[in-house]
């Protein structure tokens, strides 16, 4: 364990997952890895498959349509892993929260399936690049 | 005052569409609206699509206290016009005939006013669910006033129809 | 002959939003399309009906990221339809300006996509690179990079004092450069040419059929621009013009979104340098009456229509939404057929579809033998296919492929 936990300190390997978002938590998500805030130089990438993914980054809150999925990538991740419950919709389904479509934010969806799930909130709507990249450094320390 | 030119729309319409439309109005300058029974709704709409040269804005459905009523929205791009044809559908008899059987931009919208609200589209080629989930319960429509958010909730929605 | 199901998974890491696509192919031509959305639907039509006609603005904004001032601009033009009433001329320069602001850096984001999708990831690179000095002059002028909450009905909520001005006008033409830079080589590149020429072809009577909207319909020879054919007081003083191309192929779109961007630079600057002094920036509206009202604006993807009406209360009866990606998803089963699955990631991409806007597509395929490809997969192709046409015209292929 205390191999896994030092491995976790460097270059976190990212999957990146959209539920029933806006698409800007999204967006924000990519700039990071574009020229002006290059996660990349902290060995921060973002992979193809959650089977590879150390961390999973959760953008949006989760609908009907979304959930048995989500599930279903969250089961295929390694464990231990981190789960970043991104922008308000993420932490809390922001102005969604009253939707008949939406069936929770992702802590609560998670729960259901994993209660010891390690979550992070970043709240924002969107958040900013720079809280992101603060929040994903404070979920690896808290590990 | 509204501009001499769109008038002459309303004029023209008015002529070309008289015996199969219950009235016409022109309240904005840029706006006309034209009330039809749900029998002639597929002709005035085709006639405005093809003869007319209207492009298909959207298709809006209302639950009044009467029934449905279904608002088809046009734009004349060279007129500068937004023509919206509308038409009431009593709860009795929820169906009219579908326009996407011949339009093809009619079909995606006539799908959602069905799963939405309930109205049945006779003759459309594909009606499956657009944009409700698998799993959403059966026979409850939305957008319908006695249908309320909290109708619905995580129990209620039956994942395993959809297919994972 | 056979034909093979590939049905295209939800998630994939490059196109953030989740859609399912089902292709049907023979062999390596795509015969059918099949798309499912519904996986971003958020039931936000119904939440209209219990907010007020203020805090819809909010709401409504919400609905899309990258369009995320043209649907509350779609809904206060509405409203103010409803009501009637006459905005100042100050207030309505000031949309043309944030609006223009989106048309620019949602473009770049589409011209960076494109990019990658072909296996250009400097193109990527430096697009998104500029887009940021965009959004820092959002955030200079609004107070945030993007979901601006600027409009509501019956004007602006916060004016822009004369620093902000010059701080933007200053940076504007930082951008223009720039853009320049990428339109030439984009259009002189023969790699991208044989890449993008004749590939997804919507013919003038598809788009006119389907009632394709945006850049999508434009690059098929249809000359549909809301801001032309409805303009609104603050274009009226405004020199610009109508981008259209006629091939209707994804080159053809992707020209329009370039030159376009050149349009809006010319309008920031005019909208800037001509606002007027000392107007109010809203018309106080204090009751909503009975009746019915049609907004509709032209958002870089097309044209958004809202519909309200109203029976005196202070909540919408019914607020209808639609996003221009309604209208120019079900374009794929016209523009894809006969195409090779190495393209399919391309042309979905031409339409530069936002899903958040529509609830997704699905896509699906025809056969028995069910094969399933992820998004991964046919970006690979779509890369390989480029790479393959470089060696042929004797230039190297880029050494590094990112893994994304």
């Amino acid at each position: 364990m205390d191999i896994l936990k030092k491995s976790f300190k460097k270059s976190i390997w990212v999957f990146h997952l959209s539920t029933a978002a806006c698409n800007n938590c999204d967006i924000e998500v990519l700039e990071l890895l574009t020229p002006r805030y290059d996660v990349e130089r902290f060995g921060i990438k973002l992979v193809g498959s959650p089977r590879h993914a150390d961390a999973l980054l959760v953008c949006g809150s989760v609908n009907a349509h979304a959930k048995p999925r989500f599930l279903e990538v969250y089961r295929q991740t390694p464990k231990p892993c981190l789960v970043v419950a991104f922008g308000s919709c993420g932490c809390s389904s922001g102005i969604f929260r009253d939707s008949y479509s939406i069936v929770g934010p992702v802590d609560k969806v998670l729960k259901e399936e994993d209660p010891d799930a390690k979550i992070v909130y970043i709240p924002g709507c969107p958040p900013k690049p720079e809280a992101m990249i603060e929040g994903i450094i404070k979920g690896l320390e808290a590990i | 005052m509204s501009n001499k030119k769109n008038e002459k729309v309303m004029k023209d319409l008015k002529k070309k569409l008289k015996n199969k439309i219950i009235d016409i109005a022109q309240p904005r300058e840029k706006r006309i609206y034209i009330r039809v029974e749900p029998e002639k709704t597929p002709e005035v709409v085709e006639y405005l699509f093809y003869k007319y040269q209207c492009k298909l804005c959207t298709a809006t459905g209302i639950d009044m206290r009467e029934g449905i009523e279904i608002i088809y929205h046009l734009a004349k791009e060279d007129k500068n016009m937004v023509i919206n044809v509308k038409t009431l559908i009593p709860y009795s008899k929820l169906e009219i005939e579908s326009i996407g059987k011949k339009i093809k931009a009619f079909r995606w919208i006539e799908r959602e006013i069905n799963e939405m609200l309930g109205v049945t589209f006779i003759g459309h080629p594909d009606m499956r669910r657009l944009i409700l989930a698998d799993s959403f319960p059966e026979g409850k429509y939305p957008l319908r006033k006695s249908f309320k958010n909290s109708d619905v909730t995580d129990e209620d929605y039956d994942y395993e129809r959809s297919g994972i | 002959m056979k034909q093979t199901i590939i049905p295209l998974g939800p998630y994939h890491p490059l196109l953030e939003e989740p859609e399912h696509f089902k292709l049907y192919v023979e062999g390596e031509r795509v015969v059918d399309l099949d798309v499912e959305i519904g996986y971003n639907h958020r039931g936000i039509e119904k939440l209209s009906e219990s907010k007020t006609w203020d805090q819809v603005p909010y709401l409504v904004e919400r609905i899309c990221g990258i369009c995320s001032t043209s649907h509350p601009m779609a809904y206060c033009l509405a409203v103010e339809d409803l009501v009637g009433c006459e905005i100042s001329k100050r207030a309505q320069l000031i949309r043309v300006v944030v609006c223009e602001l989106e048309r620019i850096h949602s473009h770049l984001l589409w011209v960076g996509l494109a990019g990658h999708f072909i296996g250009y990831n400097t193109v990527w690179m430096w697009a998104w690179k500029y887009r940021e000095t965009i959004l820092e002059i959002c955030e200079k002028l609004t107070g945030n990079r993007n979901h601006y909450a600027m409009f509501k009905p019956g004007g602006i909520r916060r004016d822009f004092n004369k620093e902000q001005i010059e701080y933007a006008l200053e940076h504007i033409v930082d951008v223009e450069k720039p853009i320049r830079m990428l339109t030439d080589a984009i259009l002189d590149d023969p790699v991208i040419h044989k890449r993008l020429k004749g590939i997804g072809v919507l013919t003038k009577k598809d788009a006119i059929d389907y009632s394709a909207l945006g850049p999508t319909s434009r690059g098929s020879g249809v000359p549909w621009d809301v801001r032309w054919d409805e303009p609104l007081d603050g274009f009226k003083d405004l020199k610009w013009k109508v981008i259209v191309q006629k091939d209707g192929d994804v080159f053809s779109k992707g020209v329009v979104r370039l030159l376009e961007c050149f349009e809006s630079v010319s309008l920031i600057k005019q909208a800037l340098l001509n606002l007027p002094e000392g107007e109010a920036i809203d018309v106080d509206i204090k009751e909503v009456p009975q009746g019915e009202g049609c907004g509709r604006y032209e958002a870089p993807r097309g044209e958004v229509f809202h519909y309200v009406r109203s029976d005196g209360s202070n909540m919408p009866y019914r607020h209808k939404v639609r996003a221009p990606t309604f209208n120019n998803l079900p374009t794929f089963k016209a523009s894809c057929r006969g195409e090779t699955i190495a393209d399919v990631a391309l042309i979905t991409a031409s339409i530069d579809p936002c899903y958040c806007c529509t609830e997704r597509v699905a896509v699906v395929d025809k056969n028995n033998n069910e094969k399933i490809l992820r998004e991964k997969d046919l970006v690979k192709l779509s890369v390989d296919k480029t790479n393959g046409i470089m060696k042929k015209l004797g230039k190297t292929p880029p050494l590094y492929n990112m893994e994304i």
